[in-house]
């Protein structure tokens, strides 16, 4: 049945990127060396990336990949190596009582919910969209550099202060204090 | 055809409870950054995938601003473990009780 509405080739591409997202997900949670965690970020973003490419969101999957993957983890790992924090964390140590069944408590009730709700919008009738009418390709850029720049036009110009602000901050907040140092530590944006 | 939405949506939602219980259970300022990154993701899944179904490439425009506030948050954010840990020698959140009453 799924095979009468997907074709095989979709199908494992998604497979694959599912397997990817959800093992490197897994992976972040369970390593207990910090490194270990920001290579499986790695896989759970190119994972991400896939599924954007499937569902013909070309940009953003390519955004996504120069943009987390080569930017944010990259100063994840800087960080990482800059601190020397590379030690091994012990998960199987609970400080707080009763926080791992809580947790689960937690994620269970939200994942109900999510999925609850999703399923009152009607998503899971498994009824198809009419193909052709989100653009792809070249199209899609087009079409999401158009929509940024006319219709989120003043969000666009605010994102653009946004980061301006977040650079100046991370400078002013890794700076060394009082030692006379070069303020150029911090500024890894 | 392609495949269906709701396949996206699980995947979403399945990465976003992976994200909070590593948020809720790890003590690394680091990791809960990176937990954080995915569960951002994850949402960012749901919003394309509602891109494609509802035919509106806003939601492609949001997934847009999302990423530069990302990058923002995870660059300030880290500026913050940096300075926490010059002075504390650690990044585990346990041990940040200065405000303890």
């Amino acid at each position: 049945m799924i095979a009468m509405t997907t074709t095989w080739p979709d199908l494992i591409v998604f497979i694959a990127a599912a397997a990817m997202a959800v093992i490197g997900a897994l992976g972040i949670i369970t390593y207990r060396n910090p490194v270990h965690s920001a290579l499986s970020l790695i896989l759970t973003l190119l994972g991400v990336a896939i599924a954007f490419l499937e569902q013909e969101a070309h940009f953003l999957a390519a955004v996504q990949v120069i943009v987390y993957c080569g930017a944010i983890v990259v100063l994840f790992l800087f960080v990482i190596m800059f601190l020397g924090v590379d030690n091994q964390e012990d998960v199987t140590i609970e400080p707080l009582v009763a926080q791992r069944p809580m947790a689960y408590a937690s994620v269970v009730v939200t994942m109900v919910g999510i999925l609850a709700m999703l399923s009152r919008g009607g998503w899971s009738t498994g009824a198809q969209v009419a193909t052709g009418a989100s653009p792809s390709g070249a199209e899609n850029v087009q079409a999401v550099g158009s929509a940024v720049f006319t219709t989120y036009l003043f969000a666009f110009e605010a994102t653009a202060a946004l980061l301006i602000i977040a650079v100046v901050g991370a400078v002013l907040l890794a700076r060394r204090d009082r030692t006379g140092e070069s303020i150029s530590e911090g500024a890894d944006a | 055809m392609t495949i269906p939405e709701s396949w996206f949506l699980i995947l979403a939602a399945v990465i976003f409870g992976i994200g909070m219980f590593g948020l809720l259970t790890r003590r690394s300022a680091l990791i809960m950054f990176m937990c954080i990154e995915l569960m951002l993701n994850a949402v960012n899944l749901t919003f394309v995938t509602f891109s494609r179904s509802l035919h509106d490439i806003g939601g492609q425009a949001s997934v847009f601003f999302i990423l530069v506030v990302a990058a923002a948050e995870v660059t300030v954010g880290l500026a913050i473990v940096v300075a926490i840990f010059r002075r504390r020698q650690s990044t585990a959140v346990d041990e940040l009780s200065e405000l303890r009453g």
